[in-house]
C-alpha cells in the first residue's frame, strides 16, 4: 500500500522534471547547432555581435532599472506613510495595487494607447510612458514586497526615535526605513527586473526597443539565434529567482495574468 | 475640549497623493476609458448599449471568447490536477527533503518563464524538426502524421501548461502543508480506509483551495497574449490576440466594439480574481 503510493509519487515527480527540463534541453541543444555537423557556440557569438541585440538588451536593462527606481521612490514613501499616518487609506491603496491583476497587459496597453495618442494627451511616444506603465505592471509585486518589509519592522518606534534625534522626513525614509527593509525591497526589485526584462506586450505596442520584441522578430527570421536568446533569457530569470530565494528564503511569488 | 463635529481634513492625506496621482494617470484613467468608451457611440459620443450587444452578435467575437475560455478551462483544470499531484507527491510522498525545496524553486522560475522564450523552447522541442519529435521519429512514430501540430489549439494548451502547473504547485503547497498528519492517523485509528479519509476529510478541506487556485489559473491563461502571439504569429483567435490586432489596425471596423471586447476581458478577469480571493479566505481557516 505504502510502496504503491511511493511509486506514484516518483512517477509524477519524474513527469514534472521531464516537463520542466525537456523544452530547456531542446532549446540548449538547438542553440549549439548553428554550425553544420558540429556543436558550437556560434549562435551565441552571432547574437553578441548583433548591434540590434546590444541595443535592445541595454534598452531593457535601462527600462528595468528606471522601473525599479520609480517604483521604490513612489511605493516606499507611500507604504510608509499609509502605515504611519493614514491607515484609512490602506484599503484603497491595496485595492489599487491589485488592479493590474484584473486588467491583462494587452487590455492595459490598449487603454494606454487609446487614451494617450490624441492631443492634448499625446504622450504615447514618450519613454516615460513606458517606464510608468512598467511601474504599474510591477506594482502588485513591488508594493507588496515593500509592505511586507514594513510589517516586519517597528515603523512607529523607529520614526519617533529618529525624530527625537532631529531627523527630517527625508533622512527617516532613506537612511532609516529603506536600509531596514532592504531585503524585502531587493526581493521585489529582482522580481520587477525579471518581469521587465521578459516583457513583450508593452514594449511592442508602445513601439520601444526591448529584448522580448527583438527576440520575437528573430524567431520569424532566424533558426539558431533565438535559441541562444531563449537560453540567455532563461538564465536571466533563473538568476533573478535564485537571488530572490537566497535573500528572501523563497517566499515563492509568481506572476499572474499579464506577462504571459 | 470638544473637537469640531465636522470631519477635519487631514493634511496627512497629502503624503499619499503622489501615489494616487500616479496610479490615476497611468492605471485608473486609461482603464476607465475602456469602461466609458464601451458605452459610447464611437461617432457621436452618446450613451449606447450597442457596443456590448454587438459582442454577442458577431460570430467572430463569440468564437474568440469561446477559444479563450476553452483553452483557459482546459489548461486550468489540467494544470491544477497535475500541479496538485506533483505537489502532493513531493510534500507527502515520503520524498527526500531536497525534492520539495527544488520543486518549489523550479516552479518559481517556471511560472515566471513565459512569453517569447517559452514559445521558442517548445518550438525547439515539438516543432516538426524539434528534439522530441526527432526522437519519436527514430521509433517510427511521427505525431505530425497523426493530427498533432504545435501551432494550433492543443499545441498551445501544452505550452500554457508550462506556466500553469508550477503556479498551482506554488499556491497549493501551503494548503497541503496544512493537512495535518494527525487527521490521517486519527481516521486510520477509527478504521477509515484511505478512500474514506480522502473523501470525508482531506478532500473537503482542500476543496475551496483547489477550486480557488483553479479559478486563478483560469484567469492566468485567459489574460495570456505574448506566448500565443510568439508561437502562432496570431493565427489562433484568442480574445487577447483579437485585441492586439484591433490595436494595430482596427480589424473590427468599429472602435466602440473594440472597447467592449476589452471590457469583457476585464469583467471575466475580475470575476476570476474575486472568486479566488473569496475561496482562498475560506481555506485560511484551516491553515493556522
Amino acid at each position: 500500500m505504502k510502496s504503491r503510493g511511493k511509486v506514484w509519487a516518483w512517477f509524477f515527480i519524474i513527469l514534472g522534471v521531464l516537463y520542466f527540463f525537456l523544452p530547456l534541453l531542446a532549446t540548449f541543444i538547438f542553440s549549439l547547432k548553428a554550425k553544420l555537423g558540429v556543436l558550437s557556440f556560434q549562435s551565441y557569438i552571432n547574437v553578441f555581435n548583433d548591434p540590434k541585440f546590444i541595443r535592445s538588451f541595454t534598452a531593457s536593462l535601462l527600462w528595468a532599472s528606471l522601473t525599479i527606481i520609480v517604483g521604490i521612490v513612489l511605493f516606499v514613501p507611500t507604504a510608509f506613510w499609509v502605515r504611519l499616518k493614514v491607515p484609512k487609506a490602506r484599503t484603497a491603496v491595496e485595492f489599487i495595487t491589485l488592479i493590474p491583476f484584473v486588467v491583462p497587459a494587452i487590455v492595459y496597453v490598449f487603454g494606454l494607447v487609446r487614451t494617450y495618442s490624441h492631443p492634448p494627451l499625446l504622450i504615447v511616444n514618450s519613454p516615460l510612458l513606458l517606464v510608468s506603465a512598467y511601474t504599474i505592471l510591477a506594482m502588485p509585486y513591488l508594493y507588496r514586497a515593500v509592505d511586507i518589509g514594513l510589517r516586519s519592522i517597528d515603523v512607529r518606534t523607529l520614526t519617533e526615535a529618529a525624530q527625537s534625534l532631529g531627523a527630517g522626513w527625508f533622512t527617516i525614509l532613506f537612511r532609516i526605513i529603506l536600509p531596514n527593509i532592504r531585503v524585502a525591497i531587493l526581493n521585489g526589485a529582482f522580481l520587477a527586473f525579471a518581469i521587465v526584462m521578459g516583457e513583450y506586450i508593452l514594449a511592442q505596442y508602445l513601439a520601444k526597443p526591448a529584448f522580448a520584441p527583438y527576440m520575437a522578430v528573430l524567431i520569424q527570421n532566424r533558426a539558431y539565434e533565438p535559441a541562444a536568446l531563449a537560453v540567455l533569457s532563461f538564465a536571466l530569470t533563473w538568476a533573478c529567482m535564485g537571488i530572490i530565494t537566497l535573500v528572501g528564503r523563497g517566499s515563492g511569488q509568481a506572476q499572474v495574468g499579464g506577462g504571459h | 475640549m470638544a473637537r469640531p463635529a465636522r470631519p477635519k481634513f487631514s493634511w496627512a492625506w497629502l503624503g499619499v497623493m503622489p501615489f494616487f496621482l500616479f496610479t490615476f494617470l497611468f492605471l485608473l484613467y486609461p482603464s476607465s476609458t475602456i469602461v466609458i468608451r464601451s458605452f459610447q457611440d464611437s461617432e457621436t459620443g452618446k450613451f449606447t448599449l450597442q457596443n456590448i450587444l454587438a459582442l454577442f452578435k458577431s460570430p467572430y467575437i463569440i468564437g474568440a471568447y469561446w477559444i479563450s475560455i476553452k483553452i483557459s478551462l482546459i489548461t486550468s483544470l489540467g494544470g491544477a490536477l497535475f500541479g496538485f499531484l506533483l505537489a502532493y507527491s513531493a510534500i507527502r510522498g515520503n520524498m527526500p527533503r531536497f525534492i520539495r525545496v527544488s520543486l518549489l524553486t523550479f516552479c518559481g522560475v517556471a511560472s515566471n518563464f513565459a512569453g517569447v522564450p517559452l514559445a521558442f523552447a517548445f518550438i525547439a522541442l515539438l516543432s516538426p524538426t524539434g528534439l522530441l519529435i526527432g526522437w519519436m521519429k527514430l521509433f517510427g512514430f511521427n505525431p505530425y502524421f497523426h493530427g498533432f501540430t504545435l501551432y494550433t489549439f492543443w499545441g498551445l494548451s501544452l505550452v500554457y501548461m508550462y506556466f500553469q502547473f508550477p503556479l498551482m504547485v506554488l499556491i497549493i503547497a501551503p494548503a497541503i502543508d496544512g493537512l495535518r498528519r494527525e487527521w490521517q492517523e486519527a481516521s486510520e485509528n477509527l478504521g477509515a480506509s484511505s478512500t474514506q479519509y480522502w473523501r470525508h476529510v482531506a478532500f473537503p478541506i482542500l476543496l475551496p483551495s483547489l477550486m480557488g487556485t483553479t479559478i486563478l489559473l483560469f484567469g492566468n491563461a485567459f489574460g495570456a497574449f505574448a506566448t500565443a502571439q510568439a508561437l502562432t504569429g496570431g493565427q489562433i483567435n484568442l480574445v487577447t490576440i483579437v485585441i492586439g490586432s484591433e490595436l494595430r489596425g482596427d480589424v473590427l471596423g468599429n472602435q466602440g466594439v473594440g472597447y467592449a471586447l476589452a471590457l469583457g476581458m476585464v469583467v471575466i478577469m475580475a470575476l476570476a480574481i474575486a472568486g479566488y480571493t473569496i475561496l482562498q479566505r475560506r481555506t485560511e481557516r484551516w491553515l493556522r
